[in-house]
């Protein structure tokens, strides 16, 4: 579903990001990207969002490929691929409910289904209780499950998350964890960049990548475990 | 479309005094052109009524002879463009010139000699009082014998025609000129608007909005800035007109075809500076 087929990234200003990636990620698989800061996790899921194109190499999402979508074509691959920020990136000063609605909204949903639907994403996330709360007036953790029901408010095939529980304390992080498994336990791929090895090591049922200095450098579904 | 509407409107209500501004200058950048315009279409109408007005007169020798002059009134009458060719003696020249002039009243009795000479007037058929049929039915006037001189108005027509020109022009001109000033700060405005919107923005395309829904309130918004633009322009040109009507002199108002066009040309205005700032302005959200 995903492919990241031979992909570097070269910044003019600060370098090299990423360097011959090769990566194959299958329908409903959950995998851990890891690596210290600068290490081009946050590039790789950027490009597989397609909010940057590769320098070289290709990268393929569910058939879209980096080398064939025009720039006015990329809303069809974002509404295939949800994406959850460390720092949330909600509106502030609107309800849960509200932001959830917003992204329905903007992808088309006909304006009679987008309430019922965000409650349905709310409740999805646990948080149906506090649908018509501010989001500013939420924990850190509620915010991010939040993000989650707007980044599924589009059906994704995967979920890419970039250090989503960076903000969290542990409690928090481990409800955003055990959603984050929900989801994946019902078909949908799941990629979460972190460089807490301790949330990595708690789920030993995920494939983990390692990057390190741009270049993959561990993969444990490879039988040595090397890429 | 309900939602482009509804986020267009809702940034007037945001800033209202940012897009009153916008909305002002481009009223004003088109009250230029709509006072040049007014102007043009005038002169316009003054030409073409002097035009109508357009006739040869050749002047007769005082030893003109009647049949020569019959021949000459047949020959011209048949050169193409000619409507009609009529002969005025001296005695109906002093009598209209007593007409048309007291002064002249007044002195002519005293007069021995009557000082008017006999002449030719050649009106011309409408659409044949070009520059080039007059000279030629000039020309051939001039070439018989007792034809002392030929007199025509073609030489006010062209300045005015100049005039015409050159008030078209001027306006094309500033007209432009004024157009890029309000180009700029409608996609001044429309860049704040994208800053004041950027979260909204960044979500939109985080979750796959097209490109087309993002941009739409933005154009909308510039398109209503221009045409509130077009319509305070329309007002203070009616009101310039009405100004000018009642205290200067008559003046025609334009056509309204040509009103419709001011205020298209304020919605494309305020549209096309919308879309050229969003579209830089996008790629940095």
């Amino acid at each position: 579903m995903i492919k990241l087929l031979n992909v570097s990234k070269v910044y003019a200003r600060t370098g090299s990001a990423l360097e011959a990636i090769h990566l194959e990620v299958p329908k409903g698989q959950f995998v851990f990207l890891t690596g210290h800061s600068g290490s081009g996790k946050s590039t790789t899921l950027r490009l597989i969002h397609m909010a940057e194109r590769p320098t070289t190499g290709e990268v393929r999402v569910d058939g879209f490929s980096s080398q064939g979508t025009p720039r006015r074509e990329v809303w069809k691959v974002r509404r295939r691929v949800g994406f959850v920020f460390q720092d949330f990136r909600l509106l502030p000063g609107r309800t849960a409910q509200d932001n959830v609605a917003f992204a329905l909204e903007v992808t088309g949903t006909p304006k009679a289904e987008i309430r019922p639907r965000a409650q349905r994403l709310l409740s999805r996330v646990g948080l149906s209780a506090k649908a018509g709360s501010p989001v500013h007036q939420l924990s850190g953790g509620e915010q991010q499950r939040v993000a989650i029901a707007r980044a599924l408010a589009s059906e994704p095939l995967v979920l890419l998350a970039d250090e989503p529980t960076g903000n969290l304390d542990d409690r928090a992080t481990r409800g955003i964890l055990d959603l984050f498994w929900q989801i994946n336990a019902l078909g949908m791929a799941v990629v979460m960049a972190t460089h807490d090895l301790e949330l990595v090591r708690s789920f030993p049922g995920a494939r983990v990548l390692e990057l390190d200095q741009g270049r993959m450098v561990f993969d444990s579904h490879r039988p040595s475990g090397g890429a | 479309m309900a939602y482009a509407l509804r986020e267009a409107a809702s940034a007037f209500r945001r800033a209202p005094l940012l897009t009153g501004l916008s909305a002002l200058m481009v009223g004003l950048a088109l009250t230029v052109v709509g006072l040049f315009s007014l102007v043009a279409y005038n002169l316009r109408q003054a030409v073409s009524d002097i035009e109508e007005r357009v006739e040869v007169v050749a002047y007769l020798r005082e030893n003109a002879r009647p049949p020569e002059v019959e021949t000459a009134v047949e020959t011209l009458r048949n050169l193409p463009g000619v409507e009609e060719v009529q002969f005025f003696s001296k005695a109906q020249a002093l009598e209209r010139a007593r007409e048309e002039l007291p002064e002249i009243a007044e002195v002519s009795s005293d007069l021995e000699v009557n000082p008017f000479p006999a002449s030719l007037e050649i009106r011309f058929l409408p659409g044949s009082r070009t520059t080039e049929s007059v000279e030629a039915v000039a020309e051939a006037a001039a070439a018989f014998s007792f034809v002392e001189d030929v007199r025509y108005g073609q030489e006010w027509v062209e300045r005015l025609f100049l005039l015409r020109r050159i008030g078209a022009i001027t306006a094309m001109i500033l007209g432009g000129a004024f157009g890029v000033v309000a180009t700029l700060i409608i996609g001044t405005a429309i860049r704040i608007a994208v800053f004041a919107r950027r979260d909204e923005i960044f979500i939109m395309r985080l979750v796959g909005a097209r490109d087309s829904f993002v941009r739409s309130p933005f154009l909308l918004e510039g398109a209503m800035t221009g045409l509130m633009g077009g319509i305070l322009a329309a007002l203070l040109t009616w009101g310039t007109h009405q100004a000018v009507y009642h205290f200067l002199f008559p003046l025609e108002w334009i056509p309204q075809s040509w009103m419709w066009g001011g205020l298209a040309v304020g919605v494309l205005f305020g549209a096309t500076a919308s879309s050229l700032a969003v579209r830089h302005y996008l790629r940095e959200v």
